[in-house]
């Protein structure tokens, strides 16, 4: 029914990592442009195809070691493949939304545990991303710096002494560094006090975003944290600053939770096991339900009331659930009212047994 | 999925709304949810009306003073474009549109400087390390053979080496 051979889940997801009871991901976007290439928005065609051929040329047909370990990059040309496999990776958080839509000589490249991905004239002729589980901002910048090294060994970038790495968007300029992680804070939502929280965020020069970017809405109380402007402070104080405003994030959200257990606790258990009721139960559920219930299994399993659920099952949930991926287990698109049935399916199946089924 | 007011866009966005802990979801595109303010334009487009309000009042004003509209010589984005999108084309383009950039990078950085890692500084400096190394080693030679003068020369040698990348 449910065709596990049509999807390949990501190393973040996977995987466990620091502190993933609140923090599910860490990531590092560098934005990076060619010398004397237009930016993709001013590119001619033959131009967009030498960016590509260069990068093919970089990073194909070879093993790169980076701080000891290898990566071996594969690729995607987004006019050449399904909605909903583009969608997918929209999805798993390796492409923005942005990207995936129409458009010539746009490539995904990608390594064979998508830590790393890179888009291919997107805005920007590159964005350079690194995307691990848990809280390893620092690691992700490490592994950042080396590709960005390597790939500028091969090329020769657009840079100004005065402005630094320069882009189609002048937000992006200096260090081109979007670092940020994403964060499950369902005790400081539930509390009322999330927008005092991101107050205080965004005067530490911090802005906090939906799931999926710019834009987009937050689900299953999850939100992204990365940092406002990208010049005139080094990458290193970039990324110390994200880190240690997260650490105080972290703290906030466990004296939520701990509050929640001791002042409210029949309404917090009330909560959860309806929660779990509703996701084992369940014959239609939409995704953005579904996302809210499980953020609640997932806090009721972290605060003990739960035991029969392992972790990284219901992170694979928050992603399975979603609309390309769960067309893509299934095997053919289906309309929304199916799909909401069939992600009711999906989820009873997995709850089933403690590791799950996918 | 279509756009459950117009029936024509896809929807882009989607909304969840509680009145009295009833939910109700509504999918709008992109479109509509401007129009039933469900997109707070200031939230969604803040960096496009950010470039506005700080180049517009300025644009016809300057198109007067250069007496003809200002475009791009390299990848032929001009002023205009560069306001609407808040994109510029290409590299050059920070070089053309310099005077009019650096107002709206200073107010949306709070900086006008970029101080983080520089490809050329990374060659430069990969450099200047190794020859830093290979006079250390030279310097140990030759205190070993207790030709100091020549080892307080190397010694100044590194010492103005380090200077210029700024290590210690
Ligand atoms: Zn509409
Ligand atoms: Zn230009």
């Amino acid at each position: 029914m449910f065709n596990k051979n049509n999807i390949t889940l990501s190393s973040w997801i996977k995987q466990k990592g620091n502190e993933d009871q609140i923090i599910l991901s860490s990531r590092i976007r560098l934005a990076r442009n060619f010398k004397k290439i237009p930016f993709p928005g001013q590119s001619k065609k033959e131009q967009l195809d030498k960016v590509v051929s260069k990068m093919k040329d970089i990073l194909l047909n070879k093993n790169l070691k980076i701080n000891g370990e290898n990566y071996k990059f594969n690729y995607i040309e987004i006019e050449n493949v399904s909605p909903v496999k583009r969608n997918m990776y929209v999805e798993k958080n390796l492409s923005s939304p942005e990207f995936v839509k129409n458009g010539y000589g746009k490539i995904l490249f990608y390594d064979q545990d998508e830590k790393i991905s890179i888009m291919v004239n997107e805005e920007d002729h590159l964005r350079i991303q690194i995307l691990l589980p848990g809280l390893q901002i620092n690691k992700a910048w490490q592994i950042a710096d080396k590709i960005d090294d390597i790939i500028e060994q091969n090329t020769e970038y657009a840079f100004s002494k005065k402005w630094g790495y320069l882009s189609a968007c002048p937000t992006n300029i200096g260090t081109g560094l979007r670092a940020s992680v994403m964060v499950h804070l369902p005790a400081l939502n539930l509390s009322g006090n999330i927008n005092n929280l991101f107050e205080v965020v965004g005067k530490l020069g911090l802005t906090v975003r939906g799931i999926y970017g710019e834009g987009s809405e937050s689900s299953g109380n999850i939100f992204q944290i990365s940092n406002q402007i990208t010049l005139g402070s080094k990458e290193e104080d970039i990324i110390d600053n994200l880190a240690s405003v997260t650490k105080q994030v972290i703290n906030q959200e466990q004296t939520s939770r701990n509050r929640l257990f001791s002042e409210r606790e029949v309404f917090i258990k009330n909560k959860i096991l309806r929660s779990y009721g509703k996701l084992k139960y369940a014959y239609s559920i939409s995704t953005n339900e579904a996302m809210e219930l499980l953020s609640y299994v997932k806090l009721g399993m972290e605060m003990g009331i739960i035991k029969e659920i392992d972790s990284l099952l219901l992170k694979k949930l928050f992603i399975l659930i979603r609309p390309a991926h769960l067309q893509s287990l299934i095997g053919k698109e289906i309309n929304s009212e199916e799909r909401d049935i069939k992600r009711a399916e999906l989820i009873k199946n997995e709850l089933n047994v403690k590791g799950g089924k996918i | 999925m279509l756009c459950d007011k117009c029936k024509k866009n896809e929807a882009s966005i989607h909304i969840t709304k509680y009145v009295n802990d009833e939910k109700s979801e509504v999918y709008l595109c992109e479109e509509c949810a401007k129009e039933t303010g469900h997109i707070d334009e200031n939230d969604v487009f803040s960096f496009k009306n950010l470039i506005a309000g700080i180049l517009n009042p300025d644009t016809k004003d300057y198109e007067f003073q250069q007496g003809e509209v200002l475009k791009c010589e390299n990848c032929g984005l001009s002023y205009k474009e560069f306001v609407k999108e808040g994109k510029v084309g290409c590299a050059d383009c920070y070089d053309t549109f310099e005077d009019n950039l650096l107002p709206l990078i200073k107010r949306i950085h709070g900086s006008e400087k970029h101080i983080g890692k520089a490809p050329e500084d990374m060659h430069k400096y990969l450099r200047v390390k190794e020859d830093i190394k290979q006079l250390k080693e030279e310097m140990e030679q030759v205190i070993e053979e207790e030709n100091f003068e020549k080892a307080a020369e190397l010694r100044d040698e590194i010492y103005a080496l380090k200077k210029k990348i700024g290590s210690d």
